[in-house]
């Protein structure tokens, strides 16, 4: 198992007032990520565990595009990995993010 | 002074050594390699039909068991290498040099054989282009087809799975060559003619229907989030804005999560009527939710799709039936018209160079072209204007005048950054260029020329090769849409941006794509009995894909 963690700037704060956000699952070919409001709103860290040793830079450059594009400051996101594309990745962020405007269900 | 009729001639003889083989013109099935004995010659051109979807198994079986004593030497030109015994024939000494289109499962061997050089490659062809040739040089000295029934005479119903047959049969049959059917019965009156029997010399009843391949069946349980997403791009991105009515899709999950999401996401977009009216296309069953919906007007397909057949039937508004009230499939018509009367070809590739050229051969697989190359060019004889043709030519050339400005076809390539064993749909270099190097071929193998393409969708955006207007804005577009792959981190993000800003890229977020629906909730069916059931169970699925 690997771990990973980021600080990024964040384009903008998260938008919405939810606590927390979770979506995707741990299986293979996936991921799950959570998403807590708990930073400052300039701040957006992710921390990794996953079993795909070696990609440090395709996780880098996922989390750099993904902080440019999506309002995420403020977010700390924790992604369990299981061996996801980077697609997968990209998809289940701009998922979380989204998740989290919205208004508890 | 020339002699003429040389060819009648050996017509005649060709005739009279199978008929002692044979009664009328009916001939036993044990007695099949002895009869094809008695009618080829060493050197003759011989069309074994099948392309991607039907085979002449039987006669393909019995070519293997010719004496290569007697017959050899042949010169195969057909549409697919697909049997393993249309390769055995080449491993035998019966025949030595190949001309054809398509050989998806042969692919591996089909490259081993070239590279050891127990094929002598004519060239591989598009099928439209091949079934030019047989008209020009390439014609049949004998050929090798599959029907569904017989009569006595030799009229032959080929049904759903009509195809190739009538193209082969009048290229061969009216230049003096000679005809032998497969048939799975002979029966005392055909359904429907398909091929009038003066055409037909020598029938075969086999028991049992000849083998197809159901080549387009994608079990929607198999559809990804990502691909989902994919086809939302290239609904809101392309359908939508240039309002796309006649198209092909080609093969592949990515066009099926298209016609997947039709009946939810384009119908809350209200786009049905304005798109996706008019295909030429295969039966696929995907698109059967969209056509229950109401979708779809017309269909003119290449072939059937196994267990399509009944649903094709009873939905005659929809698709080309014969008096026997069962589908019309051909190959040759259907290519024509994806190649002029539709606006878009939409599919999938394996590789995707800088410049947009696209391949599906990898350096140990020749999988050659079948008809994505047809549908994917622009049809440069094209004369009838529509609105997105002529909406694509403004976007190329906006500074031409318009009644002189040619329009464009829109040829779209779609897929996942990573595709199957997280292999990178875009590269450097294509293997393509590597294959044509180790095989000597003048050209490489390239699928779809990249000065055809006009778009290409990923889950990261829609790039619009159109809009470009030099080599290296192309470049970056390319690279813009390529994700995390090597080529998509390799991108100059400034002059992406600018591309963004100009359309020349837009996003999920620029279009207004919400990633949330991105979820298998959206297709309108999510199995195959989904399919089934939407099909009203008309549709009959495979035994391979039932899984309950």
């Amino acid at each position: 198992m690997e771990r990973l963690s980021y600080t990024l700037n964040a384009a903008a704060p998260a938008k919405g007032s939810r606590r927390q956000a979770i979506t995707g699952v741990v299986a293979s070919g996936n991921l799950e990520v959570l998403a807590e409001r708990v930073l400052p709103p300039d701040t957006c860290t992710v921390d990794i565990a996953t079993a795909a040793h070696g990609f440090a830079a395709v996780w880098q450059a996922v989390f750099s595009d993904f902080a440019a594009r999506h309002q995420a400051g403020g977010l700390r996101l924790s992604i369990n990995d299981g061996g996801a594309r980077p697609d997968t990745v990209a998809l289940r962020l701009a998922q979380v993010v989204r998740l989290i405007e919205e208004p508890e269900a | 002074m020339a002699r003429w009729c040389t060819q009648n001639e050996a017509l005649a003889e060709r005739l009279a050594a199978g008929r002692t083989h044979a009664s009328g013109k009916l001939v036993a099935l044990d007695r099949l390699p002895t009869l094809l004995e008695a009618v080829l010659r060493p050197g003759d051109r011989v069309c074994l039909e099948g392309d991607n979807q039907k085979q002449a198994d039987a006669l393909a079986r019995a070519l293997t068991q010719v004496d290569a004593g007697r017959v050899h030497d042949l010169h195969m030109v057909q549409s697919g290498v697909v049997l393993p015994e249309h390769l055995d024939v080449f491993e035998k000494g019966i025949a030595r040099r190949l001309d054809y289109a398509y050989s998806g499962p042969q692919a591996a061997r089909i490259a081993r054989m070239l590279f050891g050089g127990q094929i002598e490659l004519g060239a591989i062809h598009t099928y439209l282009e091949l079934f030019a040739r047989y008209f020009i040089d390439l014609t049949p000295q004998v050929a090798l087809i599959a029907a569904v029934s017989a009569d006595k005479d030799g009229n032959l119903y080929t049904g759903p799975n009509t195809e190739d047959t009538p193209t082969v049969v009048e290229a061969t049959s009216y230049k003096n060559g000679v005809v032998i059917a497969q048939v799975a019965e002979i029966v005392d009156k055909v359904p429907r003619v398909d091929i009038p029997g003066d055409l037909v010399h020598f029938v075969v009843e086999t028991k049992k229907p000849f083998y197809v391949e159901p080549l387009f069946t994608r079990d929607p349980a198999a559809i990804t989030e990502t691909q989902i997403l994919t086809a939302m791009l290239a609904i809101k991105g392309i359908y939508a804005p240039y309002g796309v009515r006649r198209l092909n899709h080609g093969i592949g999950f990515s066009t099926a999560a298209i016609e997947l999401i039709l009946p939810t996401f384009g119908e809350k977009l209200g786009l049905r009527g304005k798109v996706c009216s008019h295909f030429a296309l295969n039966p696929h069953p995907t698109l059967i939710p969209a056509i229950e919906a109401g979708w779809v007007e017309q269909i003119h397909c290449f072939g059937s799709e196994v267990g399509m057949e009944d649903y094709a039937a009873a939905r005659s508004d929809i698709f080309f039936t014969g008096p026997d009230g069962s589908l019309r499939s051909n190959r040759a018509f259907s290519q024509t018209a994806g190649l002029y009367a539709c606006d878009m070809f939409i599919g999938s590739t394996l590789q995707i160079d800088l410049q947009g050229h696209s391949s599906t051969v990898t350096t140990d697989r020749i999988a050659g072209f079948g008809g994505a190359p047809n549908m994917g060019s622009d049809a440069r004889g094209r004369r009838h204007a529509s609105e997105p043709w002529l909406k694509a030519g403004a976007e190329a050339d906006p500074d031409a005048p318009p009644a002189l400005r040619r329009g464009r076809k829109l040829v779209v390539q779609i897929g996942e950054t990573f595709g199957e064993g997280a292999a990178p749909l875009f590269v450097e270099h294509l293997d393509a260029l590597e294959l044509a190097k180790t095989l000597d071929l003048e050209l490489a193998p390239v699928m779809i020329y990249g000065d055809d393409v006009s778009h290409i969708v990923t889950e990261e955006g829609v790039a619009n090769l159109l809009l470009c207007r030099d080599l290296s804005e192309r470049e970056q577009a390319i690279r813009g849409v390529a994700g995390y792959t090597e080529v998509g981190r390799g991108r100059d993000a400034k002059m992406v941006e600018r591309l963004r800003e100009r359309g020349v890229i837009r996003r999920p977020e620029d279009l207004g794509i919400d990633p949330l629906d991105a979820d298998r909730s959206l297709l309108a069916a999510r199995s195959i009995k989904d399919l089934m059931l939407a099909s009203g169970g008309l549709y009959r699925p495979p035994s391979r894909f039932r899984n309950w």
